[in-house]
């Protein structure tokens, strides 16, 4: 008689246990939906004042395109810069931990680079505004005298160094971690076979990673690119401690441009009323702006996945 | 190599191939192994040359030396063994250029915070805050040459709580999310779409997630609520994606004989999660948080818009404005305490920056001794 009270005791208590912690579980992903959604919708319910004002009321007084137009075409100059640098030479520290280092140095390489990617984005602002700014003075001297026709490096230039190229850069160095690190373990999942018959075909080394390693790591390269444009697309801090803003200029060595997250970090602190709706309105656009690269990164990889088991 | 060419010699012999046959690129010269480094050595002394006559600069000199190389070694593996090996060695030394330059603005990073870093570095830094250090007291200490006063005790503790309430948060969701997708979820239409939608989450850009508290406890508690838990729901939208992803690769490779065997016994279901699954996964969930925390830690962006900036210690992360380390840091430079006098200030960011590398990098380490201490035991 105790035994069966005993287990129906605990089946009750067990079953009731398992609602619980299931619905828990459900209620923790439907959670993450809903943050997702709220942050789309608090975004824009705090935002809407701005497209309702008069145009005229808006920083600017020319409405809130002309005023955002400027800063978007700055976000995705800055991100451009940064994937021109950060694209090739990550690719290249990628290729060469998977493929030439020597096997028993390729992984402390790889914390190495990985350790780029946790130094805080703060600490590269200031990294960026005193040591990068200063030291890229001469170079942008010697930038503005040769090249100077080109209107990307018409002179004169920043004397302190503090332009959109500097943005770049720093951003570059920022992003280039994630770029390494998705790709090498792209690179590192090509079949081992193709690598072999490539080479026994008498490929040279690059041959062989022509042929049979970048061909198969195609769409991983893509979406580590993409994702790599997503984090330079929204961040903050290096371009905010790095750039001394100013209007849209096409030249990338004098100052300024601007970015949104940087417009919003610099000016939100003290913004009130219209400002600070204009202000969420602008982040509004970013998260808008990123939500649709991150989106088409993760189809990418979503869609390669399904192919790469196979091998 | 040398096997095939010998095999090829061995071919040629016994059967005379027509003359007019082009030579094999594999039986072609090599160049002898004194070339490359002999190019190296010539081409940092032509380098140095070059960049003299320009006015000698350390990275003119390394960027002369880099591509004089690169022409002479590629042009002279070209013409001794022909064009694919050039190419070949061409795109090798890229990719040796690549990772050294890789590794420059790291080693340039943290040679930085640490020589400007460690003169700021005492115990008065440590435990004295920002209250009532002024531009004038920054004046006086650099006109009598006295100790930089005031420090980032507020700071660190700001930083602290806030990570920890942010960590309490998101654990909990994170852990429960992932228990969902891996045991209730399966590969269901619900399950498919919070995958999907935590990783467009990871992409969330710093500054929105702080953008969103900002706005949502901006309409529940009325305008420019800034406080320490606002700045933990922040850094919380951010750390939830990354303690959900983990957290699902561990439980993903917890073997499924192990919850059958737990089901055999009877036990319940929520109880072979909580006693079975869990324990087995927990070295790797608990080094996904650490790295977690370590990520959100230096989160500047969303503190600037959530919690404001104090120059006081304040405890309390449900009323008043706080400071973290990076908010800190960023405020020390961007508005000195002293206009006139910026040194004070500069060596107070720079201080608080090598306190937060170092606890970034604890944490880093930490998250890696986790994994590997409480390793699950492998069978047989």
């Amino acid at each position: 008689m105790t035994t069966n009270a005993l287990t129906s005791k605990s089946s009750t208590s067990g079953r009731a246990g398992d609602k619980i912690f299931s619905g828990a579980a459900l209620g923790a992903g439907v959670l993450i939906l809903i943050t997702l959604f709220a942050v789309a919708v608090f975004l824009l319910i705090q935002a809407l004042p701005t497209f309702l004002a008069d145009p005229a009321d808006i920083s600017g007084g020319a409405g809130f395109f002309s005023y955002i137009a400027p800063i978007i075409v700055g976000t995705v100059v800055a991100a451009a810069i940064a994937l021109l640098i950060a694209t090739p030479v990550g690719l290249g520290v990628a290729l060469f931990i998977s493929h030439l280092a020597p096997r028993r140095i390729a992984g402390p390489l790889g914390y190495v680079i990985d350790l780029l990617a946790a130094i805080p984005s703060v600490i590269y602002g200031a990294w960026g505004y005193m040591v990068l700014a200063p030291a890229l003075v001469p170079g942008y001297d010697w930038l503005a005298t040769n090249l100077g026709f080109i209107p990307i490096f018409e002179g004169p230039a920043s004397q302190t160094g503090k332009t959109m190229l500097t943005a770049g850069i720093v951003l570059a160095v920022m992003v280039l971690p994630i770029i390494t690190s998705l790709s090498r373990e792209i690179f590192l999942q090509t079949p081992k076979l193709h690598e072999e018959a490539a080479l026994a075909l008498g490929a040279t080394r690059w041959e062989m990673i022509t042929t049979a390693v970048l061909p198969f790591a195609r769409p991983g390269i893509i979406s580590a690119t993409m994702l790599g444009l997503g984090r330079a697309l929204g961040e903050t801090m290096a371009v905010a401690l790095v750039l001394s803003t100013g209007n849209l200029i096409p030249s990338l060595i004098k100052s300024g441009n601007q970015t949104i997250a940087a417009e919003i970090a610099l000016n939100f602190p003290e913004a009130f009323g219209l400002r600070l709706a204009e202000l969420i309105a602008a982040g509004l656009v970013l998260f808008l702006i990123t939500l649709v690269v991150n989106m088409i990164a993760r189809a990418i990889i979503a869609r390669h996945k399904e192919f790469s088991g196979a091998n | 190599m040398s096997a095939m060419t010998t095999s090829e010699r061995s071919n040629t012999t016994t059967q005379p191939t027509p003359p007019s046959r082009k030579r094999n690129s594999l039986a072609k010269g090599k160049l002898p192994k004194w070339a490359i480094p002999a190019i190296a050595g010539g081409s940092i002394i032509l380098g140095a040359a070059g960049s003299t006559l320009t006015g000698f600069h350390v990275a003119s000199f390394a960027i002369y030396s880099a591509v004089i190389f690169l022409i002479a070694a590629s042009v002279a593996t070209t013409v001794v063994e022909g064009k694919r090996r050039g190419k070949n060695a061409t795109w090798t030394y890229l990719i040796y250029a690549s990772f050294i330059l890789a590794l420059i603005p790291l080693a340039s990073v943290l040679y930085t915070v640490l020589e400007k870093g460690l003169p700021g570095m005492n115990m008065h830094f440590l435990f004295s805050s920002m209250n009532g250090v002024t531009g004038a007291v920054d004046n006086q200490t650099v006109e009598n040459g006295t100790p930089v006063l005031g420090g980032a005790y507020h700071a660190l503790m700001g930083t602290l709580l806030i990570t920890l309430w942010a960590t309490v948060i998101s654990v909990p969701v994170g852990m429960l999310t992932a228990i969902y997708l891996v045991e209730y979820g399966k590969n269901g239409p619900l399950a498919r779409a919070i995958t999907f939608f935590v990783d467009v989450m990871t992409g969330i850009p710093s500054i929105v997630a702080g953008l969103f508290a900002a706005a949502f406890f901006g309409l529940i508690l009325g305008p420019n609520s800034r406080m320490g838990i606002v700045a933990a729901v922040a850094l919380s939208v951010l750390m939830i994606p990354t303690v959900v992803r983990s957290t699902e690769e561990m439980l993903k490779i917890v073997p499924n004989e192990l919850r059958e065997a737990s089901y055999a016994l009877g036990v319940r279901r929520w109880r072979t999660i909580l006693k079975v699954v869990i324990p087995t996964a927990i070295s790797g969930i608990a080094s996904g948080v650490t790295l977690a925390i370590a990520r959100v830690i230096g989160e500047t962006a969303p503190i600037l818009v959530t919690a404001g900036i104090a120059s006081n210690i304040n405890l309390n992360v449900f009323a008043n404005w706080m400071s973290t380390l990076p908010t800190f840091i960023y405020y020390q430079i961007m508005t000195p305490t002293s206009p006139t006098n910026v040194d004070p200030s500069i060596q107070r960011a720079w201080a608080a920056a090598l306190l937060l590398i170092l606890m970034v990098m604890a944490l880093n380490l930490a998250a890696r001794l986790i994994a590997k201490l409480f390793a699950p035991k492998k069978g047989r």
